[in-house]
C-alpha cells in the first residue's frame, strides 16, 4: 500500500510550522508501517495534547486523540482489551514526561506491547515555548527568560531504568535510520521506547538562537554520533543513536493471559 | 423468587451487580474505603475470560477503563474521594467523546486525605460539578445491598443507553457493612448492551451523528470502521471543529441527552409519604436512620414519612416538588453540609419550610441526631 493511502488527507496541510520535524517523523512512521505491510484497521493510534499529539489526526487507522499526558494509559486499555492490534502511541516530551511520566515509567516497568514515539523538540510548542522537561540547563524560554536552572531527562536512561525492552533514539535528521528503528520497534514484542530530536525553530530554535530550520537540522547531523562510534569517544559531549535497549522478557497481554487460564482452572 | 443468597459487604453487593451487568474490564487503584472491590475484581473477572488491572494511579485508571470500553468492553473503576478528585479531567473525556464507563465513589470524610476510614456523603457535589465545562451526569446511590446491586446495574444500563459516564456514590457504612443480598437469576434484571452500529465495512459511518432517539450506535475500536475520538468539540467524523454551530450542537446534545431523560433515570425509594406532615429526604446510610426514625415515629402516631432518593444527579426536582407538596416541614438527612439540601429546597415550593439534619464528624448519622433536630423544628427543644 503506498504511504498515501495511510494519511486523511483532506485535513492536509498540517498545522506544524514550517521546519517543525514533526512532519518528518510522520513520514518515517509511515515508511515503517508500510515496509511491514500493516492494514490500517490493525493500527491504533493514541496521542496525548500537544504539537506532535496532532499526528493522529491526519492517520487513516483507529485514532484515539486523549488528555494531556495520559496517551499511554488510554492505550493500556485499548492493548489490554485487543492485544491483537498494533498500538502506537506518539507523545510531545512535555505529554510524555512532564505530566506523562508516571504512565511512562510504569508502561515501561509493565513491558506492554506497545511503540511509544517521544518526539522531542525540547519545548511546548502549542503553548508558545516554555521550557519542557527536556530542555536543559541553561536553555531559554518563554518561562525561563533568565536561563533554565532544570537538568533535563535522559529518554533513553530513563526508558532503560525503567524497565523498557526497546530503547531507541533517532532524528529528524537521520530519516532513513528513523523508519528503520521505528519498524524494529514496531517489530518488537515488549514496549518500545523511540526518541526522535525533532527541530522546532519556531521556539526553541528563536529563544536559543539556533539559527533557522536548516541550521537546526545541521545541528542534528553534527552534534549525534551512531551508537558506539570512536567519534564518541573523542568527542563525549555527541548524542548517541541508535537501539540502546532490545531484550526479551515476559510481555503483559501474554502474562495476563496466563493469570485468566490460571484462574479458570481454579489455581 | 429464586436466585443465590449470601451474606456480603456493600463493595461485594456492588462487585457482585457489575459482573451480572456483564463487566469484563476493571481498572483500578488501592484507596480506603473502596478497596475490597479492586480485591474481589482481581479474583473474579480473569475466572470469566475478563481483565483486571491495578493501574499507578487513579488518572491510569479511568483512562485504562475508557479505552477498554471504546473496544466494546463494560468497564468500572473504583475509587474514594482522593482518587475522584484525579479522575475529574478524564471523567470529562468520557462525557465529551461520549464513551461508556462506571465510576464508584466509596465516599469518605473530606477534604483533602480527611477520614479515610470513616463515613461521609461529601462528594454529592462534586459528582455534579466536579468536571469543568458545562455538562450533564448521571449520579446514583443505594442505602442496602438489594439495592446496591440493583442500582449497581442501572449504572450499567444507563451509561450504556445514554453513552455516557455514571457514577456510583456509595458511602463507607454501605460499603463495609455486612447484610443479606439475594443475587438475582440471569435474565431477571434486564441488561442493555452497546448499541452497535449496523453499517456495514466500506459505508461511510459517522460515530457522532446521533440517531433520532438521541442514541449514537457505536463500532468497536479495532473494528471495521476507522474513526477519530477526541476530547475537543468535534462534527459528526470525531474530527475536531471550531464550527460554532458544531459547538453549540454537541453541548446541547451533551447535557439534553441526560436532562430530557430525568423521568427515566430516577429511582427512588417512599415510605409513608402520602400523609407525611414531616417529610425526610434521605439517601445512602444515612436513610438508613431515616427510616429507623420514621417506623418509630408512626407507631406512636406522627404522620412522617421519608422519600429515598437514589438518583442523585440529574436531580429529580419535579419528584421532590411533587412530593413535599402536602408537608409542613421537609428535612434532608445527609453527613454533609447541605449538598442535596441546596438541590431541595430549590425544588419546592417553600423552602424556608425545608431543614437539614446532618452530622460531618465522621460518625454516622443517628436515629436521636434526627430526632433532635425533629424536636427543635416542632418546638419540643431537645
Amino acid at each position: 500500500m503506498a504511504v498515501g493511502n495511510y494519511i486523511r488527507e483532506r485535513f492536509f496541510p498540517h498545522i506544524w510550522c514550517p521546519g517543525c520535524g514533526h512532519g518528518i517523523v510522520l513520514n518515517g512512521l509511515l515508511r515503517a508501517i508500510e515496509n511491514m505491510g500493516l492494514k490500517k484497521n490493525d493500527i491504533v493510534m493514541v496521542s496525548g495534547i500537544g504539537c506532535s499529539s496532532r499526528i493522529a489526526g491526519y492517520l487513516d487507522f483507529h485514532t484515539l486523540h486523549t488528555i494531556h499526558g495520559r496517551a499511554l494509559a488510554f492505550a493500556v486499555g485499548v492493548k489490554m482489551s485487543r492485544p491483537e492490534l498494533t498500538l502506537l502511541v506518539p507523545m510531545g516530551d512535555g505529554d510524555a514526561l512532564s505530566i506523562g511520566g508516571n504512565h511512562f515509567i510504569h508502561a515501561c516497568r509493565r513491558n506492554i506491547d506497545m511503540t511509544a514515539i517521544v518526539m522531542n523538540n525540547r519545548t511546548y510548542g502549542m503553548t508558545g515555548g516554555q521550557y519542557s522537561p527536556l530542555s536543559g540547563y541553561g536553555t531559554l524560554a518563554t518561562t525561563a527568560p533568565y536561563t533554565n536552572i532544570d537538568p533535563e531527562f535522559d529518554v533513553v536512561n530513563m526508558a532503560t531504568a525503567a524497565g523498557a525492552t526497546f530503547v531507541a533514539r533517532a532524528t529528524a535528521y537521520h530519516v532513513l535510520q528513523l523508519a528503520d528503528v521505528l519498524e524494529e520497534a514496531i517489530r518488537h514484542k515488549g514496549f518500545s521506547v523511540v526518541e526522535v530530536m525533532s527541530p522546532c525553530p519556531t521556539y526553541f530554535g528563536r529563544k536559543n538562537k539556533e539559527g533557522s530550520a536548516v541550521d537546526m537540522m545541521e545541528k542534528l547531523k553534527t552534534t549525534t554520533t551512531p551508537l558506539g562510534s570512536k567519534a564518541k569517544q573523542e568527542n563525549p559531549s555527541l548524542i548517541e543513536r541508535g537501539v540502546f535497549v532490545k531484550k526479551e522478557m515476559p510481555e503483559y497481554c501474554t502474562e495476563y493471559q496466563k493469570i485468566i487460564e490460571r484462574a479458570m482452572k481454579g489455581k | 423468587m429464586g436466585g443465590k443468597l449470601t451474606f456480603v459487604q456493600g463493595n461485594e453487593a456492588c462487585v457482585e451487580a457489575a459482573l451480572y451487568a456483564g463487566l469484563d474490564f476493571f481498572a483500578g487503584y488501592p484507596i480506603t474505603p473502596s478497596t475490597e472491590i479492586a480485591e474481589l475484581m482481581s479474583v473474579r473477572l480473569p475466572r470469566k475470560g475478563g481483565m483486571f488491572m491495578q493501574m499507578e494511579d487513579e488518572i491510569a485508571s479511568i483512562c485504562a477503563i475508557i479505552g477498554a470500553s471504546l473496544t466494546g468492553r463494560k468497564v468500572l473503576t473504583a475509587t474514594s474521594g482522593p482518587g475522584f478528585s484525579l479522575m475529574q479531567e478524564a471523567l470529562g473525556y468520557a462525557i465529551m467523546a461520549e464513551i461508556p464507563c462506571v465510576i464508584v465513589d466509596v465516599q469518605r470524610g473530606g477534604p483533602s486525605t480527611g477520614l479515610p476510614t470513616k463515613v461521609s456523603q461529601g462528594d454529592v457535589n462534586q459528582a455534579r460539578w466536579g468536571v469543568h465545562g458545562d455538562h450533564s451526569i448521571i449520579a446514583l446511590t443505594a442505602s442496602n445491598h438489594q439495592d446496591v446491586f440493583a442500582i449497581t446495574v442501572d449504572a450499567f444500563n444507563f451509561s450504556e443507553t445514554y453513552r455516557t459516564p455514571v457514577i456510583l456514590l456509595f458511602d463507607e457504612v454501605v460499603a463495609h457493612m455486612r447484610e443479606g443480598l439475594r443475587i438475582p437469576e440471569p435474565g431477571e434484571i434486564p441488561l442493555v448492551e452497546r448499541l452497535k452500529t449496523s453499517v456495514r465495512e466500506g459505508v461511510d459511518y459517522h460515530p457522532y451523528l446521533p440517531r433520532e432517539d438521541g442514541r449514537l450506535p457505536m463500532s468497536d475500536f479495532g473494528g471495521v470502521h476507522r474513526y477519530n475520538v477526541t476530547g475537543l468539540f468535534h462534527d459528526m467524523w470525531g474530527f475536531p471543529s471550531e464550527n460554532p454551530q458544531v459547538v453549540h450542537d454537541l453541548l446541547r446534545h451533551l447535557v439534553d441527552k441526560i436532562e430530557s431523560h430525568v423521568d427515566e433515570v430516577t429511582r427512588y425509594r417512599e415510605y409513608f409519604v402520602e400523609d407525611a406532615e414531616i417529610l425526610l429526604i434521605s439517601y445512602g446510610s444515612s436513610a438508613r436512620s431515616a427510616l429507623h426514625v420514621v417506623a418509630d415515629r408512626r407507631k406512636h402516631g406522627e404522620r412522617i414519612g421519608l422519600l429515598e432518593l437514589q438518583t442523585l444527579w440529574p436531580f429529580p426536582s419535579a419528584l421532590v416538588r411533587e412530593k413535599t407538596r402536602n408537608a409542613r416541614y421537609v428535612v434532608v438527612v445527609e453527613m454533609n453540609m447541605g449538598q442535596v439540601l441546596q438541590s431541595v429546597r430549590e425544588s419546592v415550593e417553600k423552602p424556608e419550610r425545608v431543614f437539614l439534619s446532618n452530622r460531618v464528624d465522621g460518625v454516622m448519622i443517628s436515629p436521636v441526631d434526627i430526632r433532635n433536630i425533629l424536636r427543635l423544628i416542632q418546638g419540643k427543644g431537645v
